[in-house]
């Protein structure tokens, strides 16, 4: 038999590195995908120089009416007039001052939030700006002119559902997860009842039920906000989807979690809430980032009750006379923001799976 | 004193389902006492210790812990399981805690100590088993031994008085069983009542008071260590142990 000496550590040959090695095993390793690269290269150009060409070369940037659109490409000169349609709706141009602070107000939290390192702080102070932020929007005290939902409009209505149906649907649907997944037999079929019950009903109807039939059992006189009906149709629609995310999050966890949790002797909801429920999250981020970022671009469905938001208000504003036929400009506009909100919510997602990522070596 | 019995077990049954996994478990441990058991898999030994500290609900019998009865009572739980600490196969730690966290987080939730106070303890255990320099990392940065060393620090941090241990070495490398036996080791001999189940026979013959063979749901043997590997009186502890021993 033999005995081996020990090895020294070699650098990684240089050849598995470097930008020609990841040209070459990612786009040109085989003949299918050197075909599939030239082709993908073939269709960039051919839509991006005209695109760029409309939108920037050929485009009007300046200007105030329509007729100051001579060029042959884009005519922004729609979009900046009607900017503050497509922010804030029939806001009253006196109380715009409001929803401006409250974005001010949003750069502040997003500081706190770097500031504050624990998650009790960041809660507290991420609630209190939803409390500020709901009363400067809607009025009431403080001397604060009440400004009624039907003047509510725009990417401010898109936001305000959006961030609702986000803030409200996560503890209910952690609720909703955890009653499924309850040992109780009452419990947990209310809770399936619930999740199939609104996963079989799509958005629209969801909707429609809420701003239609919904006041039909309501004693006569009692009127119920149509924003607020549509908000609530909304979170209990979200709910359900997050309530299956975090199940599926639920079930990754193993039962040697829950056992050791009981053996150290926490009760239910300390081992829920300590111990399965951040490790169930973790691996439900990206589907929960995605369930959000689709309701983002639901919300564009309350136009169908008489909301109007983002979307809804560029379709009115390009049916204005002096503006016809602007509608490209104004969707190409809708596409960016959205484009920018939901691409923005992904990255965070990455950022928070990196953060929670306790695997590392 | 007439009983200084901390665990009696009387006629206990289970079933899951229509088999029968424990059949009329009878048996007592003292104070102190240091039990070893051990069996074929599937022999109800590891349902037996879950039963103990009620991870496992059973359908008949009694079992009475250092005076509080084993039932379905969240208080009577809950008392249970401040005085009865577990040791898992797969050491069970929070994978998303650092390793101080997870043995804080007991003694902060449940007994409500102030943070430093169950720090400092936690950070006492941590060095008795040899890991405070680790305390800032996270589990899956440690080895499979350091890993159980830590589920048994986290288990003493609420100063139970009686330990189970789950084969608390079957899942690791081998090199790595050594320096969990140790710290068992230095456990019983500080007089705690310690649970094992285990095959590991070095660590019986040191330390135990009393092997349990467990066979078919069923304690074929109870004898003292020596006799248990030298002179087995019942015929299937003698091919069990030939089995294990053979090569």
């Amino acid at each position: 038999m033999a005995v081996y000496e020990q090895k020294a550590v070699k650098k990684a040959p240089s050849n598995s590195k470097g930008v020609i090695h990841w040209l070459k095993s990612n786009l040109f390793s085989t003949p299918l995908n050197v075909a599939m690269t030239l082709l993908g290269l073939a269709i960039l150009f051919w839509i991006i120089p005209p695109f760029v060409q409309w939108a920037y070369t050929d485009a009007n940037f300046s200007g105030e009416t329509r007729s100051d659109c001579t060029g042959d490409g884009a005519c922004w000169v729609f979009v900046k007039m009607k900017l503050d349609l497509f922010m804030y709706g029939f806001y009253p141009q006196e109380e715009l001052w409001r929803l401006k602070s409250v974005l001010g107000l949003f750069v502040v939290q997003l500081f706190a939030f770097k500031f504050f390192k624990s998650i009790k702080h960041k809660f507290i102070s991420f609630s209190i700006y939803l409390i500020i932020a709901f009363i400067l929007i809607n009025g009431g005290i403080f001397g604060l002119e009440i400004v009624p939902t039907d003047k509510w409009g725009g990417l401010m209505l898109t936001i305000v559902v959006a961030v609702v149906g986000i803030v409200f649907s996560f503890p209910i649907g952690i609720i909703v997860a955890f009653g499924r997944a309850s040992n109780l037999p009452i419990i947990r079929s209310v809770c399936v009842t619930y999740i199939e019950f609104i996963r079989g009903v799509p958005l629209i109807t969801i909707l429609f039920m809420s701003s239609v039939i919904l006041p039909l059992f309501f004693p006569e006189g009692i009127t119920f906000d149509k924003l607020l009906r549509a908000l609530i149709g909304i979170t209990l629609f979200q709910a359900a989807y997050v309530a299956e995310i975090i199940r599926g999050g639920l079930q990754s966890i193993s039962t040697g979690q829950y056992e050791a949790a009981d053996a150290i002797g926490l009760s239910y909801w300390q081992k829920m809430l300590l111990v399965i429920l951040p490790q169930a999250l973790k691996v439900a981020i990206p589907n929960l980032v995605g369930a959000f970022i689709s309701l983002f671009q639901d919300t564009t469905l309350v136009l169908i009750i008489g909301l109007f938001d983002l979307l809804a208000m560029v379709r009115i504003t390009a049916a204005d006379s002096t503006w016809l036929g602007m509608e490209t400009e104004g969707y190409v506009f809708v596409t960016i923001v959205f484009w920018a909100f939901c691409y923005g919510m992904s990255r965070y997602s990455n950022k928070l799976e990196k953060q929670f990522n306790t695997n590392l070596k | 004193m007439k009983n200084d019995n901390i665990i009696e077990i009387n006629n206990l049954n289970k079933w899951y389902g229509d088999f029968h996994v424990l059949k009329d478990i009878n048996f007592e441990v003292k104070k102190g006492e240091i039990i070893v058991i051990c069996g074929p898999s599937g022999s109800g030994k590891s349902t037996l210790i879950r039963c103990i500290n009620y991870l496992e609900q059973f359908q008949e019998g009694t079992i009475v812990v250092d005076g509080i009865e084993v039932i379905n009572d969240i208080k009577k739980i809950k008392a249970l399981r401040e005085d009865v600490a577990m040791v898992f196969q797969h050491f069970n730690l929070f994978p998303h805690l650092s390793i101080l966290d997870n043995l804080t987080l007991s003694p902060i939730w449940v007994k409500k100590k102030p943070k430093k106070e169950a720090k400092k303890t936690a950070m006492k255990f941590l060095e008795r088993v040899g890991i405070a320099e680790q305390a800032e990392k996270y589990p899956n940065q440690l080895s499979g031994g350091q890993q159980q060393r830590v589920a048994i620090a986290r288990s003493l941090c609420k100063n139970p008085s009686i330990m189970l241990f789950d084969e608390p070495t079957s899942a690791l490398d081998p090199e790595m069983v050594s320096e969990v036996l140790d710290v068992m080791i230095e456990l019983a001999q500080e007089g705690r009542t310690m649970i094992c189940v285990t095959h590991e026979m070095g660590f019986a013959k040191k330390v135990a008071d009393r092997v349990i063979f467990m066979d078919e749901g069923q304690i074929v043997e109870e004898n003292t260590p020596n006799n248990f590997f030298d002179n087995p009186e019942s015929d299937r502890l003698k091919l069990f142990l030939d089995q294990i021993l053979s090569h």
